[in-house]
Formats: structure tokens, C-alpha cells, sequence
């Protein structure tokens, strides 16, 4: 069953589509990754999904109810991680977990038994009476994704909920997400710049200029690349190129000093190429399973880079005083 | 549903407000010294303003002082919660943008309605004396007045993106409003361009209406300043409302 549908969506800003006329579809209780560099288009289409933002056109519904026409419902169905920190730290841990609480119309003593349990999910309880702006970036993190969920939505939307965290936080909220998705059967909408995060999706759409290039399982998209990353380096790429195209009708490409080639088996088909390639230096090969990264690169010609500026807002909010 | 929305953002904001003792003290401490210094040095200078000590004239202007204050800047807030992003986490919530605007206001009166009653404490030491049914006046005019200027700080607030024009808001709006109400000095003779300015300023009438409760002098008449504080008051609490459920 889809729980979030999303039909021909776009979102204008001034002349510049932030959201170019997407279409897909979420299913009930599945990891959904949302992949793509700085500046893709995710946080707006969260915006638009959690009711923050108008689209220009399109449509948009979570559990059946209209993102614009019938906000309060979709309110109380989704719970969200925006991707700048947005806990109020002149309050305590459990005082933001209890205005949300109260936002959400919970009953009192429902509100304050989820609040024990989830600030004990995420290992908070000892410091739910000190003031989030004394927490460090994960443990903002982790209380937020616990508020995300006190109004038990049927979504959770993480707005890269990793992001600026050391692999060890990360690895911490990984095992939250997971055990979200297994043991309470909600479904996830993340969105990331980070490839390997990518993989750990049931599904993932690529979104590059506010359009989705590609959506499907994370095998599956490597699937399509078929077979192996060769990478070589030779005395001239030019020729050498060629030569792989003329002898093996394959489809390599030239990216900055190196040659890409996918080739089944590759562990084989090296040999061959090194025949092939006899009249020409060959300085460096190597040969693996190919990523994400690679898919992006072979769908769009680029990579995609780490660095952010939600990272940076990220850190100058944890650095600046109040 | 509306007022429980309301309920918990002024919950909020009076919980802050117990927490955050140095801008308490401070803000009580302001008013103080301007009654201390300006009270006395004027006071030394003009005498008597017509039946009243220069003090006694003063005091009721400096309690409206503390309640604008006070009221724009927990209005002014605003801005804050956007930067720090806690804005968002109230936007998606299930409650209209109307409660989020009227429970800041709401919030804010109350909080300046505490701080003035602090300065109350101190009218015996200026020798006005604050009777029961004076102070059954002063609580829920202390109240109006706050609320009211809230609505200005957030029509202020919902326009601005970020804390750079805050020093422009001190110092263009909120200390003109002061000394251009007649808080500090009597405005019956002053040239004609400034006596327009202080007539379109709001403050002047909770000036003026506040003067006429706590000493039983005033310029245009309690009837009149009630009759234009209700016209400011419901005019920027829509527009306040109206912008704030507009903006981003
Ligand atoms: N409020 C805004 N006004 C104008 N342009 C915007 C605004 N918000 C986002 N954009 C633009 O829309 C595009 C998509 O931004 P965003 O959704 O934040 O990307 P992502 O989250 O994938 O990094 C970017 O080019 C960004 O500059
Ligand atoms: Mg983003």
C-alpha cells in the first residue's frame, strides 16, 4: 500500500524549479531514501510534504489526506526531523518533548509515559532535566527523532538526520531508524548526501535540479551498471579508450586522469584488456563492486560532494552562544 | 482546541520567563535607575509639573516604559524562535498560526504584566498611594496595554529575517515610542510637529490613561485613551495575526 503519493509535484522559486515535476509513490513501512547532492531539491519537497510550504502545482497526500487542503490531518500523521536543529534550549529535554506532547493534544498520562520510554529508546533519560542547548549535536539529534515520534505518526520525516555527526552517533541513529521500521512498522522518508547511508534503504530515489533521475532498490540501481568498475590509468587515455570500445564494444569514459569501464566479471576480464591493450603503458588498474556514488556519476556526469551548507548551519548553531 | 493551542504557547513563554533571572533583574533594574536618576535630576530642574512632584508625574511613565519593554521584547522573540528553528517544530504542529500569534502576545502581556507589577512596589516610596480599587485598575490596564504593544513587536518581528535590524527597532521604535508618549515630560506645550508625533503614538494614551488611574491627572481624558487604545489594540492584534499567518 503507498502511503505517500505524490503526483507531477513542483515547487517555483522566483524563474528557479527547487521542485521540477516529480512523481512517486512511498510504501507503507519501507525505509525511502531521498539521495542527492547540496542544493538537489529534498528539503523542499519535505517542506511541501510536512505542510510548511505551498507547492507551485502537483499534488501530494500522506495516508490519504491532501497536503494542502487537509493540513491538520497530516499533521497528526507525520512526525519530522528538520534538517537544522530546531529544539528550543532554554527548555529541558523532557519540557520539548512535553510542549510537543502537548501540541499533539496527548493525553497527560499517555504523553508522560512515551516521554519515559523514548528519552530511555534514546539513551536521554539521564539528562532529560538539563537544557538541550547544553546537549551535544547527537544527543539534539536523538531527542529530536524521540519527539518525532511521541504523537506516534505514521511517517517520520529525517531531513539528514546524520548530518555533522561523528560515524560513531551515526551509527547509533542508524540502529534507532531500523529498529523503528522493524519493531513499530513505520515508514521512513530520509533524505541524504551521504552514499553509503543511501544503501541502507529499502528504496531510494535520485533527485539531481529538483528532478528525480532514477528510483528503485539500491541493488537494483547498481544492477544497471552491470558487472564491475574497472578504473585504468594508461600513456594515453584517448587511444586506449578507443580500443576498448572497437575490441570489446563496451562503453567506457574518460573522467579526469582515468578510465571507467564496466565489464562483467572483472576479475577476468583484466587479463583480456591488458592483451588488448599491449601498445600502450598501463600505469594503474584497479577493479571493484560499483557504489552509489557510481550510479550518480554515471547518471549525471558528477559527484556528488560531502560537504554542505546544512553541515555548516548545523555547526555554527552549535558553536554560537545564546 | 484554539485556546489550548494558546494555553501552551504562553505556557512556554512564562516558563522562560522564570528561568531567564539576569534579564528579569535587568529589566526590573532599568526602570529603577531611570526613576533614580532622570527622577531626581529633572525633578530638581522642573519642580513640580502642575500639582504633582516631577517623581509622582514620572512614575506611571516609567511603569508604561517597563511594559514596552518588556512586551516588544518577548514579541521580538519571534525572531529567535526562527533562528533557532523552533518556529518550525511550532508551524508544523497541529495548531493554527492564529494561537501561535495570540499565545506569544497573550505570553508577553503576561510576563510584563508581572514585571510591572515589581515597579508597583515602589509607588508608596514616591508618595503615590496605590489603593485596592486603583490596583484593580492598574492590573488589567497594565495587561491591555502590554498586549497591545505586543502586537506591534510582532508585526515587527514577522518581517524581519534575522537579528541584524534589532538595534535599528531599539533605536528607531521603542525609545522614540518612550520619550515621544509623554512618559517623561508634559506634552501640553510643546511645538506642534512634535505634538503630532506624540498624538499618532500609541504609547501616549497608556501613558496618559495610567497617569489618570494612579494620580488622577490627564491630558485628554480616560474615556478618549481607552476609546484609541482599543482602536490600536484590535487593529495591530489582525494585522499582527494577518502577517504572522502569512509569513514563511
Ligand atoms: N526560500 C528560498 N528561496 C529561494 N530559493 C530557495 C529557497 N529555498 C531553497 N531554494 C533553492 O531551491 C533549491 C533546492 O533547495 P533545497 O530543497 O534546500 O535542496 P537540498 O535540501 O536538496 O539541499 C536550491 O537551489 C535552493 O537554493
Ligand atoms: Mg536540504
Amino acid at each position: 500500500m503507498n502511503i505517500i503519493e505524490i503526483k507531477n509535484l513542483t515547487k517555483k522559486y522566483g524563474e528557479k524549479f527547487a521542485v521540477d515535476d516529480i512523481s512517486f509513490e512511498v510504501i507503507e513501512g519501507e525505509i525511502f531514501g531521498f539521495l542527492g547532492p547540496n542544493g538537489a531539491g529534498k528539503t523542499t519537497t519535505i517542506n511541501i510534504l510536512c505542510t510548511l510550504l505551498q507547492p507551485t502545482s502537483g499534488i501530494a497526500s500522506i495516508s490519504g489526506y491532501d497536503v494542502t487542503n487537509d493540513r491538520d490531518n497530516v499533521r497528526n500523521s507525520i512526525g519530522i526531523v528538520f534538517q537544522d536543529p530546531s529544539l528550543d534550549g532554554d527548555l529541558t529535554g523532557e519540557e520539548n518533548l512535553r510542549f510537543h506532547g502537548m501540541a499533539y493534544n496527548i493525553p497527560k498520562q499517555i504523553r508522560e509515559e512515551r516521554i519515559t520510554y523514548l528519552l530511555e529508546m534514546v539513551d536521554l533519560y539521564d539528562k532529560k532535566d538539563e537544557l538541550t542547548k547544553n546537549y551535544s549535536g547527537g544527543m539534539k539529534r536523538r531527542l529530536e527523532i524521540a519527539r518525532g515520534l511521541l504523537h506516534h505518526p505514521k511517517v517520520l520525516f529525517l531531513d539528514e538526520p546524520t548530518i555533522g555527526l561523528d560515524p560513531q552517533t551515526r551509527n547509533r541513529i542508524w540502529e534507532h531508524i531500523r529498529e523503528l521500521q522493524e519493531k513499530k512498522g513505520i515508514t521512513i522518508f530520509l533524505t541524504t548526501h551521504y552514499m553509503e547511508e543511501a544503501e541502507n534503504c529499502n528504496r531510494i530515489a535520485i533527485i539531481d535540479h529538483g528532478k528525480i533521475i532514477a528510483l528503485d532498490t539500491p541493488e537494483n540501481l547498481k544492477k544497471d551498471l552491470k558487472g564491475d568498475l574497472i578504473t585504468l590509468k594508461t600513456s594515453d587515455n584517448e587511444k586506449a579508450n578507443e580500443v576498448l570500445k572497437t575490441c570489446f564494444s563496451l562503453n567506457p569514459y574518460i573522467k579526469d586522469d582515468s578510465i571507467y569501464v564496466y565489464a562483467d566479471n572483472g576479475e577476468n576480464f583484466v587479463p583480456k584488456l591488458f592483451r588488448a591493450l599491449r601498445n600502450y603503458e598501463i600505469t594503474s588498474v584497479s577493479v571493484r563492486k560499483p557504489t552509489l556514488n557510481d550510479v550518480f556519476i554515471k547518471l549525471t556526469g558528477r559527484e556528488i560532494r560531502e560537504e554542505t551548507m546544512g553541515g555548516v548551519g548545523r555547526m555554527r548553531e552549535m558553536t554560537r552562544g545564546r | 482546541m484554539m485556546l489550548n493551542a494558546v494555553y501552551i504557547i504562553w505556557l512556554r513563554e512564562l516558563k522562560k520567563f522564570v528561568r531567564d533571572r539576569s534579564r528579569l533583574v535587568s529589566s526590573i533594574a532599568q526602570p529603577l535607575i531611570w526613576l533614580l536618576l532622570i527622577g531626581t535630576g529633572f525633578g530638581a530642574t522642573f519642580g513640580k509639573v502642575g500639582d504633582l512632584q516631577y517623581i509622582q508625574f514620572m512614575f506611571p511613565g516609567i511603569l508604561v516604559m517597563t511594559l514596552l519593554f518588556s512586551s516588544m521584547f518577548s514579541a521580538i522573540s519571534i525572531i529567535w524562535d526562527r533562528e533557532f528553528g523552533f518556529l518550525k517544530e511550532m508551524l508544523v504542529a497541529p495548531i493554527s498560526r492564529t494561537s501561535i500569534a495570540i499565545g506569544k502576545a497573550v505570553g508577553g502581556a503576561s510576563r510584563s504584566t508581572i514585571q510591572g507589577l515589581i515597579i508597583l512596589v515602589f509607588s508608596p516610596l514616591i508618595g503615590i498611594n496605590i489603593t485596592l480599587g486603583k490596583f484593580l485598575m492598574v492590573v488589567p490596564l497594565m495587561f491591555f496595554i502590554s498586549f497591545t504593544i505586543s502586537g506591534i513587536g510582532i508585526i515587527i518581528a514577522a518581517r524581519m529575517e534575522s537579528f541584524e535590524g534589532f538595534n535599528l527597532i531599539i533605536n528607531f521604535i521603542i525609545m522614540p515610542m518612550f520619550l515621544l508618549s509623554g512618559a517623561i515630560f508634559p506634552i501640553s506645550n510643546l511645538p506642534s510637529w512634535l505634538s503630532v508625533v506624540v498624538n499618532i503614538n500609541p504609547l501616549s494614551y497608556g501613558v496618559d490613561i495610567m497617569r489618570w488611574v494612579m494620580t488622577g491627572v490627564t491630558e485628554r481624558g480616560p474615556a478618549f485613551d481607552l476609546m484609541v487604545l482599543s482602536l490600536v489594540c484590535i487593529f495591530t492584534t489582525t494585522i499582527s495575526v494577518y502577517l504572522f499567518s502569512k509569513g514563511k
